[in-house]
This record gives C-alpha cells, sequence and structure tokens, in this order.
C-alpha cells in the first residue's frame, strides 16, 4: 500500500530541503550511539541553533546533561514566558527559529500565553518540553500536564515523542513546520524516559508530513485577474499585512507600489515594511490607525491585500468595512482567504512570489501616482488636515507620546523596538518612525500584556550589535519584569522606557470613553505610592535605573541610556495619567465613525471622489 | 437537513488525531451531526466521516482549517446522490408474545435482522441511509423501544473511483 495520493508524496519535504531551511551546509553524522537526550542536543545543533531560552527541572534534567558541553547556547530564564517571549523576539528580529525549553506540569504550562502569542502573531518558535515517563502518563503524575492537549489549539502542530529513535525526525520536522508556511509554534513533548533511553542518532532524518504542503506560488490565472482589476481601479490601497514581512518581500512591496503609485497603509504587525517616510505611505490601519489609512480603506474601490487578514482590529464593524471596494486577497493561508471578508480575487501563495508576479502583470499598464490624481489629492489633503499628534498635557504632567517621540528620533531608525500592550504600544506605533524591516515587534494578536521585556531580550540575543528599546508600561512591566535579571546576568544590555502612567493606561482611556470615568481597578499605584519603585526595582535586578519626570530631562536621559552598554537600562518616564491614544474607532463601530481626538469627528469631502 | 454535507477526511492513523479533527469543529464553532472513523485499506490512513450542519461559506472555512492540520491528508465532501451512505442501528423493542408477528413483520419488510430474543424483547439490527433507520424507529416506536444504539454515518463513493485518486476539496 502506498500512501493515498502520489501528489501528496511529491510535496513532501526531503532532507535536503529541510536541511537548506534552517541551515546552509547540511550536517551529515553517521549513526553514533547516544541517549534520547543526547539525540535532542545533536538534532539542535544539526538543526543550526545558537541559542535556547529555558529553566530546567524535573522531567527535562536529563536534556540539560549534554546541553551543559553544547555549543548551542542556553539562557537561563526566571519565568517559562520570559523564555517563549524571548524565542518569539528571537524569531522575530533573526527571522530564525526561536527555541525554548521547559519542564513538565507548570513548566510547560508557562509557556502556553507566549506561545499562544506566537501563534496569533504566525511567529517561528519551537517549545521543548519535558513529560513524565511514558509509564507514568495519564496518571495524575506529580508535575504531569498534557501539554500536548493544552496547546492542541494555540499551535500549529505539536508531538508527544514516543521513542528515542524519532526525535531527531520529530525536530526536524518541528523547524520545518514551524519556519515554512504560514510560520507558528511547533511543541515537542519529550518523555523523560525517552530521553534517557539508548539510542543511535543520524543526520539528517527524512521528514514524513504527508499532509503539509504549503503552497508557495501563486495561480497565473488569479495574478492576471489581480493585474486586471488594477488596472481598473480608481481608488486602490494596498493593504499590507505580518506576511509581507515574514516573506521577506518588501523591496518587492516598494517596487510594486512605486510603480503602480497606489497609496499603502501598513497594518500593526507589519510596521517597516514599508518605510514610514515614503510620500505613499498612509500610516497604520485600525481602531488606532491614521484618518487618512483609515479613510483610504473605507473610500477605496479596491484593496489589494498583501499577508493581511482583515482582523477586527483593522475592519472594525465588518459589514461596513470597505464597503465599496473589491478584495484581491492574498495569502500563503487559504483559510485566511474569505473567512472574515469575501475576496473576489484571492490568491493563494507566498507574499514574495505574489508580489514578484504581480509587478511583472501589472508593469505594462502602471502608471504611477500620476494614474490617481483625484485619490491623491483626496488623500493628501486628508494627511495635511489630520496629521497624527498630541496635545500637550495642560497640568503640567510630561506627554507620554513627546517622550516616545524622543527615543525614535534620538535613537534612530536603526534599532529594534519593542513594545508592551496598551497605550504606549499604540503611541510607540504612532509616534516612533520605521524604515526597515524587523525593526518593530509587538504582540499584535493575542496582545499580551507582559510580552516587552522577555522579546526584548530575546531579540538583543539575536542581534547583539543593534541597539534594543522596550518601550512598556508600567502594567506591562510588572508582569515580565524578572528576565531583567537574566539580562544583567547573560549581558543583554537591552533599555526598557516604562512609559510610567500610574495606571492601566488602555483600560483606563475606556473607563473615560465608555464607564462615565469611572476608574474601577485600574490604579496601579505606582504614582500614588511609587510601589514598586521602578528605579530601586532596576538595581535590585541589576541594572542602571534612570528617572525622568519633565520634559527638559527627556533628551538628556535618553542619551544617557544610549552611552550605558555594559547593562541593560530601566528608565522610569513618570507621564501624565489622562493621555489618551487618538485617533480611535471605538470596538464594534465602523470605521466610518473614526474619531480625530475626543467629540471630533473629521469631516471628508466625499465631492473629491 | 438542506445544509448537511458528508465529508470524507483521510488523516494519519496517528494516537490524538481525532482529538485534533473534532476539537477543530468545536473551537470554531461548527457542529458535528455524525461522526465515524477507522482504518482505510491502508494502514496508515484512517477516515473520518463526519456530518456536518453547514452552509457553503462557512463549510469552506472549516474545509480549510481542517486542510491545515498537518495530519490531514485529503478532505472529499461526498455527494449523496453519487455516493452510498450508511449508519448501523441496534434496537431493543418491546415485543411480548402478542406483539411479536408485527415487530417481525416491520423487520422483513425493512430488511433488517433480529439479532437476540428474550421473552418480551427482541434486539434489532439495521443498516441503511438515515431516512430509512428513521422510518424503521417510527414503525417501531408503538410497541416500545427500551434502548436504541446509533453509529455515524460512513459513506464511499459510486462507481470504479477510488477517493485516494479523485480530486480533493480544497477550496480557494
Amino acid at each position: 500500500m502506498t500512501r493515498p495520493t502520489p501528489e501528496t508524496l511529491a510535496h513532501r519535504a526531503t532532507p535536503a530541503t529541510v536541511a537548506a531551511a534552517v541551515n546552509s551546509a547540511p550536517t551529515v553524522v553517521a549513526p553514533v550511539a547516544t541517549t534520547g537526550a543526547g539525540a535532542l542536543v545533536r538534532s539542535l545543533e544539526a538543526l543550526g541553533v545558537e541559542v535556547v531560552f529555558g529553566i530546567p527541572g524535573g522531567t527535562i534534567l536529563p536534556a540539560y546533561d549534554p546541553l551543559f558541553d553544547s555549543k548551542v547556547r542556553h539562557i537561563l530564564v526566571r519565568h517559562e514566558q520570559g523564555a517563549g517571549h524571548a524565542a518569539t523576539g528571537y524569531a522575530q528580529a533573526t527571522g530564525k527559529v526561536g527555541v525554548c525549553i521547559a519542564t513538565s506540569g507548570p513548566g510547560a504550562t508557562n509557556l502556553v500565553t507566549a506561545i499562544a502569542d506566537a501563534y496569533m502573531d504566525s511567529v517561528a518558535i519551537v517549545a521543548i518540553t519535558g513529560q513524565v515517563s511514558r509509564a507514568a502518563i495519564g496518571t495524575d503524575a506529580f508535575q504531569e500536564a498534557d501539554i500536548q492537549g493544552i496547546t492542541l489549539p494555540i499551535t500549529k502542530h505539536n508531538f508527544l515523542v514516543q521513542t528515542p529513535e524519532e526525535l531527531p525526525r520529530i525536530l526536524a520536522e518541528a523547524f520545518h513546520l514551524a519556519s515554512t508556511g504560514r510560520p507558528g509554534p511547533v511543541l515537542v513533548d519529550i518523555p523523560k524516559d525517552v530521553q534517557q533511553s539508548q539510542t543511535t542518532f543520524s543526520w539528517p532524518p527524512t521528514l514524513d508530513l504527508p499532509g503539509y504542503r504549503p503552497t508557495l506560488h501563486p495561480h497565473g490565472k488569479q495574478i492576471r485577474e489581480a493585474a486586471r482589476l488594477i488596472a481598473a481601479a480608481k481608488r486602490p490601497v494596498l493593504y499590507v499585512g505580518g506576511g509581507v514581512l515574514k516573506a521577506g518581500a518588501t523591496d518587492g512591496l516598494r517596487k510594486l507600489a512605486e510603480l503602480t503609485g497606489i497609496p499603502v497603509v501598513t497594518t500593526l504587525m507589519a510596521l517597516g515594511t514599508f518605510p514610514d517616510s515614503h510620500p505613499q505611505h498612509l500610516g497604520m490601519p485600525g481602531m488606532h490607525g491614521t484618518v487618512p489609512a483609515v479613510y483610504a480603506l473605507q473610500k477605496a474601490d479596491l484593496l489589494v491585500t498583501l499577508g493581511a487578514r482583515f482582523d477586527d482590529r483593522v475592519t472594525g464593524k465588518l459589514d461596513s468595512f470597505a464597503p465599496d471596494a473589491k478584495i484581491v486577497h492574498a495569502d500563503i493561508d487559504p483559510a485566511e482567504i474569505g473567512k472574515n471578508r469575501h475576496a473576489d480575487v484571492p490568491i493563494v501563495g507566498d507574499a514574495r512570489h505574489v508580489i514578484d508576479e504581480l509587478i511583472a502583470a501589472v508593469s505594462a499598464s502602471a502608471g504611477g501616482v500620476e494614474q490617481y490624481p483625484g485619490w491623491w489629492n483626496t488623500l493628501n489633503d486628508l494627511r495635511e488636515r489630520y496629521p497624527l499628534g498630541y496635545e500637550e498635557p495642560t497640568d503640567g504632567t510630561l506627554a507620554p507620546q513627546y517622550v516616545i517621540e524622543r527615543i525614535g528620533e534620538l535613537v534612530g531608525p536603526d534599532a529594534i523596538y519593542c513594545a508592551g500592550v496598551g497605550q504606549h504600544q499604540m503611541w510607540a506605533s504612532q509616534f516612533i518612525k520605521y524604515e526597515k524591516p524587523g525593526t518593530w515587534l509587538n504582540s499584535g494578536g493575542a496582545g499580551t500584556m507582559g510580552y516587552a521585556v522577555p522579546a526584548a531580550m530575546g531579540a538583543k540575543v539575536g542581534q547583539p550589535d543593534t541597539a534594543v528599546w522596550a518601550i512598556d508600561g508600567d502594567g506591562c512591566f510588572q508582569m515580565t519584569n524578572q528576565e531583567l535579571a537574566t539580562c544583567a546576568l547573560e549581558g543583554i544590555p537591552i533599555k526598557v522606557a516604562v512609559i510610567n502612567n500610574g495606571n492601566l493606561g488602555m483600560v483606563r482611556q475606556w473607563q473615560t470613553l465608555f464607564y462615565d470615568g469611572r476608574y474601577s481597578n485600574t490604579e496601579l499605584g505606582t504614582h500614588k505610592h511609587r510601589i514598586p519603585d521602578f528605579v530601586k526595582l532596576a538595581e535590585a535586578l541589576g541594572c542602571v535605573g534612570l528617572r525622568c519626570e519633565s520634559k527638559d530631562d527627556v533628551d538628556k536621559i535618553i542619551k544617557q541610556a544610549m552611552e550605558i552598554n555594559d547593562a541593560p537600562v530601566v528608565i522610569d518616564f513618570t507621564v501624565g495619567k489622562d493621555a489618551m491614544v487618538w485617533p480611535m474607532v471605538a470596538a464594534g463601530t465602523s470605521n466610518d465613525e473614526i474619531m480625530f481626538a475626543r467629540d471630533v469627528r473629521p469631516t471628508f469631502e466625499e465631492d473629491d471622489l | 437537513m438542506t445544509h448537511q454535507h458528508t465529508l470524507s477526511v483521510l488523516v494519519e492513523n496517528k494516537p490524538g488525531v481525532l482529538a485534533r479533527v473534532s476539537g477543530l469543529f468545536s473551537r470554531r464553532s461548527f457542529n458535528i451531526d455524525s461522526l465515524a472513523v477507522g482504518e482505510t485499506e491502508n494502514p496508515d490512513v484512517s477516515r473520518i466521516t463526519i456530518v456536518v450542519n453547514a452552509e457553503k461559506s462557512p463549510l469552506e472555512q472549516v474545509t480549510k482549517q481542517l486542510n491545515k492540520l498537518v495530519n490531514v491528508l485529503k478532505i472529499v465532501e461526498l455527494d449523496p446522490t453519487q455516493s452510498v451512505q450508511r449508519e448501523l442501528l441496534l434496537v431493543k423493542v418491546r415485543a411480548d408474545r402478542a406483539q411479536r408477528g408485527q415487530v417481525l413483520e416491520t423487520v422483513e419488510l425493512f430488511r433488517a435482522r433480529v439479532i437476540d430474543v428474550a421473552p418480551d424483547t427482541l434486539t434489532i439490527e439495521a443498516t441503511g441511509n438515515p431516512d430509512k433507520l428513521d422510518a424503521l424507529l417510527r414503525d417501531l416506536e408503538p410497541y416500545g423501544i427500551k434502548e436504541m444504539v446509533q453509529s455515524g454515518l460512513v459513506a464511499i463513493g459510486r462507481g470504479s473511483r477510488s477517493i485516494t485518486t479523485g480530486p480533493a476539496l480544497r477550496a480557494a
């Protein structure tokens, strides 16, 4: 008997393709006797893994023994969630697969948030967990948790290893699955006795994934149909998502944009994919997007959607989103196409191939920005009338937006910025100018508070020569700042700008707007009581702690932080609590109801169209 | 009834695959009307027959999500007119001496079989499409149904072509 269809075999990854995906020179290892743990560590080496983030414990102990002698660097984190986000930050900053390790039970469940986060943002990480010995599985043994079951809905795939012999193949499959097609987290759960058993290790293994065959090359007919719609459109928009970044298609995107003259919007996950300084860039769409970007989507007659997924934070009320637009939707994941919005032209493929083929298909008819004079007039007018901005606080407090803007200007576009979740994240997306791919890391889909510090740590490990700034909130910072101890001890000198407004700022903003200013449980006490004192906390964690409370000191203190490169630096920017993120499309409402500022609705001159 | 679709899903015969498939349905808010699973002619491959009640666009979405599962090899929708669809029914009916003859007549009529006899009951085995089994149950109901159990639907395409060589259901 053979496999069900010949086509499935043709798509099966070979050892050569997986080796090429992870390592330029495929490693070959002749059979050698070792343990399951030895096979695990040797597999990681053969896969080109440079660093893993983790914490040992009972059931993963066998793996830590050979890891002790390995060239793979292990970074001992303080909480497994930190290991998970660090692997994510590493993957996002390098384009390689990030790896985290934990023991069974609570060690594994502590990874869950980070795995869910990576799943929502399609980040290639591999999580390796210890499991109780095979005979004890299902007996409620000490530190037993069904982590395979728990992570079924939040992994691209997961494995429970049954024998030491299958370890190399499963690890190669895990890396292959994590990093190809639509990337995502893969978990490998390894019982302790499998790690301890004797086996023979050799490399490379043969992958056995008959059901996995991502479509990379778009259908020519669909590309031609998309080109036809582009040629006919009067008000087109390139709606660009994180898929373009992951496909490494930024150069192609720029070429396509300039060739056609079509306005570009980049989602939260795609900031840096298209230079913020580019005249065709309208900014970010969505709940806190720019007025021109949101308006452009609403009034477009064609959305050329590349690696984006019509997330509710972008579309607002779905049935009033872009009502006049025909939709070209290109994504590597066919399930995204038509999920939220019907696609007139569905294109399944890798964004790089899609963009390259679109360039070829539209070349003949493309006329640059000149082709859409009315459309550009309208959009340029909106850009002029509704630029991103903020009001200087009248109570003498420091404006958080000013702090973030100054960090962006002084630190510059070569640095990596890594945000938590909330107001500071939105301001960091708005007021820092991103010019290059991979310079903006954040938790977009899951909205994981606490992402910034560990992700910045992972990014810095992956890009040690690049300045890495975490822009964090005082709420977020208190969720994962323990990893600063890791940074201090492991020589990972990140900068953390805590935008400390003493509150869970975004929640407070919603309470201001939608709950009559009833501030239920959003005051954190970091202002009123200075608990914790972030400067002292930073020092206790082996970092340099700085504080900035006035506008005059902002530049000086940022520069002071920039000069410290032998230790992590935490800056407590004590800012006003009343600043709000604008523009805003309130949750569940239509993008047409975007507010430029509180009680300020933009006016649109419909006749320009 | 109008939106019922029968999906034949070929999957790798590995532990936990059924949980992945059924979990996907519940997670994405799709109701499974019936599910049956078993090995195929290839011991490495299992076949899951799922009857799902969904309109065209959600069905397309669930099919795409199923296709994303790494252990799923192929999905084919079986058109009821182009396939044979069967369920198995075991039913224990009250049948004392007076009623037994009438019950046996019904059994005969539906080409079912009696598989167990007790002084006051008959246990009947029947296979057929869901409509036929519904009709049988309707006829047996007046006598008193003490217990019944039904399998999930299994289905196979008509004609000589095999599901493994035919086209898969892959939208968009």
